[in-house]
């Protein structure tokens, strides 16, 4: 995620209050009470105080918090299904809460879609009628729209479904439903409040999975709520975490975890599950020495005792890794006066790509010596992961 | 205790009410009279045209296709009663009435019924009314009846409308504001506008409810359609009005039987219908 991306929403000093005095509680907001001192003075609720970011084209944003935190309020003030008390909401040159109800309608039609945590689909409807909603609404010609639903169902698996309807299916292929009404419509923003909340657990990591591959695939602008931190770690491009109505941090998933901006943040991430999130280049370590293919066992060896290494990799001229030496296998082809180390290169070594997770890393220690090697698309050698490393950080779940 | 207030005159103004709007829209009484007894006479005459057994068949095939096979041997038998015991015009001229007065209080239930739903400011004004239309006696509609529409059926039938019409209100505005509150968001999120919604979203999801309101309206004008022969409405009710006045308990019975055929009837094919609906 670079600076360069384009912002695609802007969402400044967002507030809402919910009760009919909104100026005084907002008065005293600015006055510097807090949530619950404002609702005992005039019995109104601050929902949304101050709030402030950007969303970037292209990007899985999470919004995250417990129940009450506000997260639901925020994003139904995107689309103005509840009306924010103040602030600017931009999205291509409009400010959504001053617009009119005409425009308001237009804006919805084109920006946004939505999947909701009871599915909400339309049970009068079949599923090929529901995923046509939003098209149907705008006016699309019939075999366009039919076109585009087919497709979209297909996208999230579930063609030859077309005409069953909601009731007949599983939660988790209602809210592939969901989800296809809402890639249907081809809005340049996903809006997703609690998408997968009401799934069960198995369901929810295949769906969680399934959106990031789609995701990926469409570079679909997509907000995404939830109350689960595991969730918004394993999806999150990036996080907001909103307590009380207000920010309390905006990171990526492994800044939020290593770096939390305060208790709150840390008590949430106490007990997640690192392993799924810290990365192979978080605790990879650079590589003392490595060997040259056209090197001879006696460099090599005299390159391992010098930095005490069991084994060592090695790399062509572009420092290409072509594979592992071990100390034994080199000390003989030394006794036995060979000149090259070709033959003796193990090419079946544990590698993986910097964004693994420890997860993935973890069983490749399982009864072998070899330390794992992180390498770039190109091959290079980035580093290299020792099986203390990642126990450390393991280690980490909880300790907060 | 005789303290000296003065009655309040309520029926006077009431009856200077309905006597102002009586002879200021005489026309517009007199065509409504015209445009309803020629709807009743046109059904009337369509059902008389067929042969008796050609209708019996008929309905017990409706019957059959609605509500399964014993709702059509039921069809069968009762509606044969009718016949054999010499009702069947007066059952025809029921039934006709009873059609006609749903439907007018259907067309103008539904949209008071919707606009109830939309708006809070209108629910809250209809719904003491409508607990006024229905608590009041049923009879004393038959009154103002006359002097707007004349001794006759279309008297029957504006009584009857009033007097059938809240439930349809009720329940299209229950069905409404009962969609679950996640599918209108649903509807607005996508950018539905108003009329997008309550025809895509909102109608067909109420329409189970929808039924049973037109089920409770159709049950309600079959008894005041019986109870208007008082003021010269045809049918079954004449009937039993004439065994009363003979004091010949038999022939009352035997009307009565076949409105209650007719009640049960009527009502077991509207509810299989609206079943039929939700099950879909």
């Amino acid at each position: 995620m670079t600076d360069t991306q384009q912002t695609k929403i802007q969402v400044r000093n967002l507030s809402k209050v919910f009760g009919d005095d909104t100026k005084k509680a907002l008065k005293l907001r600015d006055e510097g009470l807090n949530r619950a001192q404002i609702l005992e003075k005039t019995g109104q609720t601050l929902g949304l105080s101050n709030i402030n970011f950007d969303v970037r084209e292209g990007e899985l944003l999470v919004i995250m918090g417990l129940s009450g935190s506000g997260k639901s309020t925020l994003i139904r003030c995107l689309n103005r299904l509840i009306e924010p008390t103040e602030g600017d909401i931009i999205i291509g040159g409009e400010n959504i809460p001053q617009l009119s109800d005409k425009a308001l309608l237009h804006c919805r039609r084109r920006h946004f879609s939505m999947v909701f945590q009871n599915f909400a689909l339309f049970p009068h409807r079949t599923v090929q009628m529901n995923a046509e909603y939003g098209l149907e609404i705008r006016g699309i010609a019939k075999a366009e729209r039919a076109e585009k639903a087919r497709n979209s169902l297909k996208q999230v698996g579930l063609d030859g479904w077309e005409h069953a309807y909601p009731s007949q299916l599983s939660g988790g292929m209602q809210q592939r439903v969901g989800l296809a009404r809402a890639l249907a419509n081809d809005s340049s923003v996903l809006l997703m409040d609690e998408a997968f909340s009401a799934l069960d657990p198995l369901i929810r990591r295949d769906m969680q999975q399934e959106l990031i591959e789609l995701q990926h695939r469409m570079k679909k602008t997509t907000i995404f709520i939830t109350h689960d931190l595991d969730e918004a770690l394993n999806i999150g491009d990036r996080i907001i975490l909103l307590r009380d109505g207000e920010i309390v941090q905006i990171g990526t998933p492994e800044e939020v975890l290593t770096n939390p901006a305060d208790d709150y943040v840390a008590r949430f991430t106490e007990g997640v599950d690192r392993s799924r999130v810290v990365t192979a280049r978080r605790v990879m370590r650079p590589v003392r020495a490595t060997a040259r293919h056209d090197d001879g066992p006696r460099t090599v060896l005299r390159k391992m005792s010098e930095n005490s290494l069991d084994s060592i990799y090695v790399t062509d001229r572009e420092r290409k890794l072509l594979g592992i030496l071990e100390a034994e296998s080199v000390e003989e082809a030394a006794k036995a006066g060979k000149d090259t180390i070709r033959d003796l290169v193990v090419t079946d070594f544990p590698h993986v790509g910097p964004e693994e997770p420890l997860a993935t890393l973890y069983p490749m220690f399982k009864g072998k010596s070899f330390p794992v090697a992180v390498i770039d698309d190109e091959q290079r050698l980035l580093g290299v992961v020792v099986k203390g490393a990642v126990l450390e950080q393991l280690a980490q779940t909880g300790e907060h | 205790m005789d303290f000296d207030i003065p009655r309040i005159p309520l029926g006077d103004w009431i009856e200077s009410g309905l006597d102002f709007l009586t002879t200021e829209f005489s026309g517009v009484t007199r065509a409504i009279s015209r445009g309803t007894q020629a709807g009743i006479n046109l059904l009337n005459d369509g059902l008389m045209w067929l042969p008796e057994w050609a209708l019996i068949l008929l309905v017990a095939l409706l019957c059959w296709k609605v509500g399964g096979r014993r709702l059509a041997i039921g069809a069968l038998l009762g509606l044969g009663l009718i016949w054999n015991l010499g009702l069947w015009d007066p059952m025809i001229q029921t039934l006709t009435l009873v059609v006609i007065a749903t439907l007018i209080a259907i067309v103008i239930a539904l949209p008071l019924g919707i606009l109830a739903a939309i708006s809070d400011r209108f629910y809250r004004v209809i719904m003491p009314i409508l607990d006024f239309m229905q608590t009041m006696p049923a009879f004393v509609y038959l009154i103002p009846a006359i002097p707007f529409f004349g001794i006759g059926s279309v008297s029957g039938i504006f009584a009857t409308v009033i007097f059938s019409m809240p439930p349809a209100i009720r329940f299209t505005t229950l069905g409404i504001r009962q969609v679950p509150k996640d599918l209108i968001e649903a509807a607005d999120a996508y950018g539905s506008t108003r009329s997008q919604k309550l025809v895509k979203v909102q109608l067909p999801l109420s329409l189970p409810t929808l039924m049973g309101g037109i089920n409770q309206t159709i049950m309600l004008a079959l008894s005041m359609v019986v109870i208007a022969a008082m003021i010269g409405a045809n049918g079954l009710g004449s009937e039993v009005w004439r065994a009363i006045q003979r004091l010949r308990p038999g022939e009352g019975f035997e009307a009565g039987i076949a409105v209650v055929i007719m009640a049960m009837l009527l009502d077991r094919l509207t509810q299989s219908f609206s079943g039929k609906k939700k099950t879909k």
